[in-house]
């Protein structure tokens, strides 16, 4: 057989009907679910009188509007808390293979949760009707985001409407510096092919400095692979992959696993497989990353400068450029680091698990937030990252360097609960978006790794995490 | 699903690229469990001068007068014209919902981002992709001409400018037959229920650990 991506391999056999234009039902096997993008699709599988096709593929939890402090008084937004009643009615009357609703220890984000119990297996195809859903390619799956029309359908047939994408494989070779992490690899890939880059590809990561990274870095690449617009990212199967997955809760035990393992080990592209595109970047070329705009290939370097708009020649990205620099109040050529800060936000689905947050301790350790930074807010991605944080005393270097230690949940990703940005505040922060008002309206998001928000909650500014030995 | 045919309707241009979906619907309208009523709120930050609330009777909010469709000539739009790279970012089906409230059924640019033009199908909301070159014109007359108007013809795949030339333009035969149809996506795949299960069977046999 002719050599295959690891795309072609997980497309191929998932693919249940296909119609004369290439329009295939894909079977899915794993279908998360939160209260956001949820509650349409449940009714209308109601006013249709369908039942879902099959309840065991579905993972729930809360994670967009609930609180991250003083959950004793539950949700006081009516709006959203009647959002998160909505998903425990649903879930209660349809049923699924696990929910973690508020509270629950097991609660957390949906995309940090699914891996963390092993909800999410290599060879999977993986839905979820949230765009950060490529999370889950880290682990050699199919997944990626849908719409609540596509929610309605996963649950209605097991299937999903889809078109067979092109190919891309992002080769990072090298070895990365000290200071640099996988979100500085993420924002330097979409600094380099836009963030319309991957638009209609499958992006497979691959290369020595992606197979040297743990799987919480490799799912910081994919979950940002819909910013560089590949609805799906993924990295093949290696050993790293099945020693994460080893005796999580729903990862298969005894003769299973030996059976599944036997399987995934074939889940990487052939030698020889031909990608439709291939973009190559040098691990040692890549430095910690700051955004300056509002879309997140607006990005440099930590000793770059905010670009001058006089200096692009095109006038749709000039006039771009302009824009989203009023829009942060920035001045053309200032020094990344001259920018200060008024908040930081570490934590959301792309560097709030484990290994996030000791990157952020270590910097942290025997510091203090700067007296111009009015908060940080260290966000952990679930229950169980929480108490792992706690018992490694992590959230104990956080408390005495004055940043607050919350709840999990998205929080100030998105705003949606009460933890956001006031107009003009500017923000450094470990999330996936710098859109305009995505951190609350008016409010201006920089994009970094959590060690370098952790820098800048302790020098008030953006500064370069290499030289706070 | 409304299905949709031919339209003839007037153009409004919106002259940015990577407009994301945060920004054509905000967050704080999400926390509604309805598919309808986001027209009002629909690019809220840049429509309004306050910020908006769930629930607010938006009548009487203060109009931003430098926000384009809020300029008198294009009241009443059902096409927008749109730069590279529209309805980037979230998943969220909240952004056609709130276009097709607003009254879009027709969206023209060079590209769109993909989760985004899968949604507008769902919706009877038609992404039309063109060569920059005739999106620049579009978008040159458009904004010369006041009342610009477009006819689109799905069945033709034709879009009509008022000096009679005509556009053809790419769509995929099935979500042509979908939306032209006003097809509902589910009752069509369940046309294939016994093969489905066919297929669930056979992976269940040979990997029982994904249905554990």
């Amino acid at each position: 057989m002719a050599a295959q991506t690891l795309y072609e391999k997980l497309w191929s056999s998932h693919v249940v009907h296909e119609e004369a234009d290439g329009t295939a039902l894909i079977y899915i096997d794993r279908h998360l679910v939160h209260e956001v993008t949820s509650p349409q699709a449940f009714e209308g599988l109601k006013l249709a009188g369908r039942k879902p096709w099959r309840i065991s593929s579905i993972v729930a939890t809360a994670d967009h509007n609930t609180p991250t402090d003083h959950w004793e008084q539950g949700i006081l937004d009516p709006v959203s808390r009647q959002q998160v009643e909505t998903l425990d009615a649903n879930i209660r009357e349809v049923g699924s293979l696990a929910y973690f609703p508020f509270k629950d220890e097991r609660q957390g984000i949906v995309h940090v949760i699914g891996p963390e119990n092993g909800a999410t297996l290599p060879g999977m195809t993986v839905v979820c009707g949230d765009s950060h859903t490529s999370t889950h390619g880290a682990f050699g799956c199919l997944a990626h985001g849908i719409g609540t029309s596509e929610v309605e359908h996963v649950m209605a047939t097991q299937c999903l409407l889809q078109k067979k994408s092109r190919t891309m494989l992002i080769k990072v070779d090298g070895q990365l510096g000290k200071g640099v992490t996988a979100k500085d690899v993420v924002l330097a890939i979409i600094g380099k092919i836009g963030t319309a880059g991957g638009t209609g590809y499958a992006m497979e990561f691959g290369g020595s400095a992606i197979r040297a990274l743990s799987m919480e870095g490799r799912m910081t690449i994919c979950n940002m692979a819909i910013e560089a617009g590949a609805r799906a990212g993924m990295v093949g199967v290696d050993e790293t992959t099945i020693a994460y997955l080893k005796n999580r809760p729903f990862s298969p035990k005894g003769e299973a696993w030996e059976q599944a393992v036997a399987y995934w080990r074939t889940l990487h592209s052939d030698e020889g497989a031909q990608f439709d595109k291939v973009v190559e970047l040098k691990a040692e070329d890549i430095l910690p990353q700051v955004t300056w705009g509002t879309s997140p290939e607006m990005v440099t370097t930590v000793d770059g400068r905010v670009p001058d708009p006089a200096a692009v020649t095109d006038p749709v990205r000039r006039e771009g450029v302009e824009r989203a620099l009023k829009y942060m109040g920035l001045e053309p050529n200032t020094p990344i680091t001259d920018i200060k800060v008024d908040q930081v936000f570490i934590g959301s689905c792309t560097n709030s698990r484990i290994e996030d947050l000791r990157e952020a301790a270590a910097v942290a350790k025997g510091r203090s937030k700067a007296a111009n930074v009015k908060r940080v807010l260290v966000v952990p991605g679930s229950g169980l990252v929480k108490r792992q944080a706690e018992e490694e005393g992590l959230h104990e270097i956080f408390l005495a360097a004055g940043f607050e230690w919350r709840e999990p949940g998205c929080s100030m990703c998105l705003a949606m609960n009460a933890d956001r940005l006031e107009p003009g505040e500017r923000c450094a922060s470990t999330s996936n978006r710098n859109f305009e008002g995505r951190q609350g309206a008016g409010g201006r998001t920089h994009l970094v790794s959590p060690a370098m928000a952790a820098a800048a909650a302790v020098t008030g500014h953006f500064a370069d995490v290499r030289t706070l030995a | 699903m409304n299905p949709f045919t031919k339209l003839d309707g007037l153009v409004a241009p919106l002259d940015r690229a990577n407009v994301d979906t945060d920004a054509i619907i905000p967050k704080q309208f999400l926390k509604s469990i309805k598919r309808s009523g986001f027209g009002p709120n629909a690019f809220d930050e840049w429509r309004y001068l306050d910020v908006g609330q769930p629930g607010q009777d938006c009548s009487t909010r203060p109009l931003n007068p430098d926000f384009v469709l809020n300029q008198p000539r294009y009241q009443g739009a059902q096409i927008l014209l749109t730069r590279d790279n529209f309805g980037c970012g979230s998943s969220r089906e909240h952004a056609p919902w709130a276009l097709e409230d607003y009254g879009f059924r027709v969206l023209i640019g060079p590209s769109f981002a993909d989760i985004f033009f899968n949604n507008s199908f769902k919706n009877g909301l038609l992404p039309i992709k063109l060569a920059a070159a005739e999106v620049d014109e579009l978008f040159r007359q458009c904004e010369a001409t006041e009342g610009y108007r477009l006819v689109v013809d799905l069945a033709a795949q034709t879009i009509t400018r008022p000096d009679g030339k005509t556009i053809g333009f790419d769509i995929d035969p099935f979500r042509k037959e979908c939306l032209l149809n006003g097809w509902d996506d589910i009752g069509l795949t369940l046309r294939h229920a016994d093969k489905i299960r066919a297929f669930e069977d056979k992976r269940r046999a040979e990997h029982p650990y994904y249905f554990a």
